[in-house]
């Protein structure tokens, strides 16, 4: 026989292990066109978490700036307004804090949703603020570590330009220990896009939430799972890159 | 050059630590005039730093009055912000902005504080580096320079904020040896310029050829005060003469 006969055979006749893979790839994902609870529940994840990755810097950049502040100025404030405000605050920041890192995130979200906003039916924006609340707090100790290990020298330096104590923070501060810590904040921000795959537990429709889904309706673990995990390691190989990228920038801008 | 009006007053200042057990000032009394170079010399630990840093309030005195043209400058109701962008800084680690480039570390400020348009303040500083001999490395980021540029970077900082006085806290302190003498030089021409400069420094020979007048401190206080001459050539006071013996 010549070669030209051989190639529709192999193409007709695959290996029964891989006609195996085809078939369920086929029922998980083209039938029903199942691929679109990935699709949809990938949208989904990325803009809980994106939304909560704003939610959580803008959070631990306050929480961050006022215990700093509360432990760096408060032995040399003189007694008024201000170190009664800045006190409270500060005290306010410590129980967020407490609370947040002393229970788990399922519960902080169970509690966001079937507690405090029971009457709600955004169940995106409630998980936004539940991960959210929840970042803000990891947030705040990994600027408060940064802030607190510029030197005092640069903080005096700026004082006496003649700057407050606000924009010093603004301007001179926060910039250098926002570098410092990027790795560290990175890092937390791969945790959150991991963390929000329980959002399933208030019935939000997420990446992880989709692969169930699909699970219960092929009763086929294997395909939609390993695609599950796979995506979720794609966006976060992709976002190391991304920071690296970005670490080496800045890096660079002080050579 | 100097007119005899008095800039910064000083009475009974006071700092301590520790209640009263540390007295890292201890009744310091004295006048700066316009125009004057104050160079305060004196042995480590004995209070020079901390009687600088209260001049500008970065260290808060305990007892005792500062006033500066004129404003009482300890008193609560007094906008320190506004006073401090009148009395420049230097310090020995220079403490430059290291995520700022050099332009962007002098423009900083007069842009932000006294409004001043960003093109304005980038002319000012460049005839200022210009002046320094660092015309060409605006663009250069603190960490790719000497430490002596990095401190004449440092004072053309300060001078952008256009201060009526100049306080150094031992400027040349962290230099290799072979870096001093241009930011000395930079130093005098500031104060033939006419620039009121209060300079804490190991430098001797700064001291005698620059200085209008020398304080001598010693424990938290003024133990001798004059002209370079009188200090440095007929010193009477004991601790100042063993002093001087070691430093010279
Ligand atoms: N925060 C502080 N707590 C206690 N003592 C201090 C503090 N800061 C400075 N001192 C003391 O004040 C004295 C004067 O210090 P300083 O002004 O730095 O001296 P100098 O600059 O002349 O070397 C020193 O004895 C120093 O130990
Ligand atoms: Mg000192």
């Amino acid at each position: 026989m010549y070669i030209g006969c051989k190639v529709p055979y192999v193409v007709l006749a695959l290996p029964s292990w891989l006609q195996q893979l085809k078939d369920d790839f086929t029922l998980n994902f083209i039938d029903d066109k199942r691929y679109m609870y990935l699709v949809k529940g990938l949208g989904a994840t990325l803009e809980i978490t994106f939304f909560a990755v704003l939610l959580g810097i803008a959070l631990g950049v306050v929480a961050a700036i006022i215990r700093s502040s509360h432990d760096k100025t408060i032995n040399d404030m003189r007694p008024g307004f201000g170190k009664v405000l800045l006190k409270v605050l500060n005290a306010i920041v410590k129980v967020y804090l407490t609370i947040i890192r002393g229970t788990p995130v399922v519960v902080q979200l169970m509690i966001t949703y079937y507690i405090i906003f029971a009457s709600s039916t955004n169940q995106i924006m409630i998980a936004v603020l539940a991960f959210g609340f929840n970042s803000g707090a990891y947030v705040a100790e990994i600027i408060r570590s940064g802030i607190m290990s510029i030197d005092n020298g640069q903080f005096e330096a700026g004082r006496s330009l003649g700057f407050n104590y606000v924009q010093t923070m603004t301007y001179i501060i926060i910039p250098q220990a926002f570098k410092n810590v990027l790795p560290a904040l990175a890092n937390e921000f791969i945790v959150l896009i991991k963390e929000t795959s329980i959002s399933g537990y208030v019935g939000i429709q997420d990446l992880t939430r989709g692969g169930d889904v699909i699970r219960s309706r092929t009763y086929s673990a294997f395909m939609p799972l390993l695609a599950v995990a796979a995506i979720y390691l794609l966006i976060v190989v992709f976002f190391s890159k991304l920071v690296s990228i970005l670490e080496r920038r800045l890096r660079n801008s002080e050579r | 050059m100097s007119d005899n009006e008095v800039l910064i007053s000083v009475k009974d200042l006071c700092k301590h630590y520790n209640m009263g057990a540390i007295k890292a000032l201890d009744g310091i009394t004295t006048d700066i005039k316009k125009g004057e170079v104050v160079v305060i010399i004196g042995p480590s630990g004995s209070g020079k730093s901390t009687f600088l840093r209260s001049l500008n309030l970065l260290e808060r005195p305990t007892a005792g009055s500062i006033t500066f043209e004129g404003v009482d400058i300890t008193s609560p109701k007094t906008d320190i912000n506004k006073l401090r962008m009148k009395m420049g800084m230097v310090f020995q680690h220079f403490n430059l902005f290291p995520h700022l480039s050099i332009i962007d570390n002098m423009t900083l400020a007069p842009v932000k504080l006294l409004k001043m348009s960003k093109e304005d303040a980038r002319n000012k500083a460049q005839q200022l580096l210009d002046k320094v001999a660092l015309g060409d490395r605006g663009n250069a980021f603190p960490s790719q320079l000497s430490g002596g540029q990095k401190q004449r970077i440092a004072i053309v900082r300060a001078l952008c904020m256009s201060p009526d006085v100049l306080l150094f806290d031992e400027p040349t302190s962290a230099l290799d040896p072979e870096m001093v003498g241009e930011v000395l030089d930079v130093m005098k021409d500031l104060a033939n310029d006419g620039m009121t400069m209060v300079v804490v420094t190991h430098e001797m020979g700064f001291a005698r050829e620059v200085g209008s007048r020398v304080i001598f401190m010693d424990e938290g206080r003024i133990i001798e005060e004059g002209t370079p001459d009188e200090i440095f050539t007929n010193p009477t006071n004991g601790r100042l003469k063993s002093f001087l013996a070691k430093v010279l």
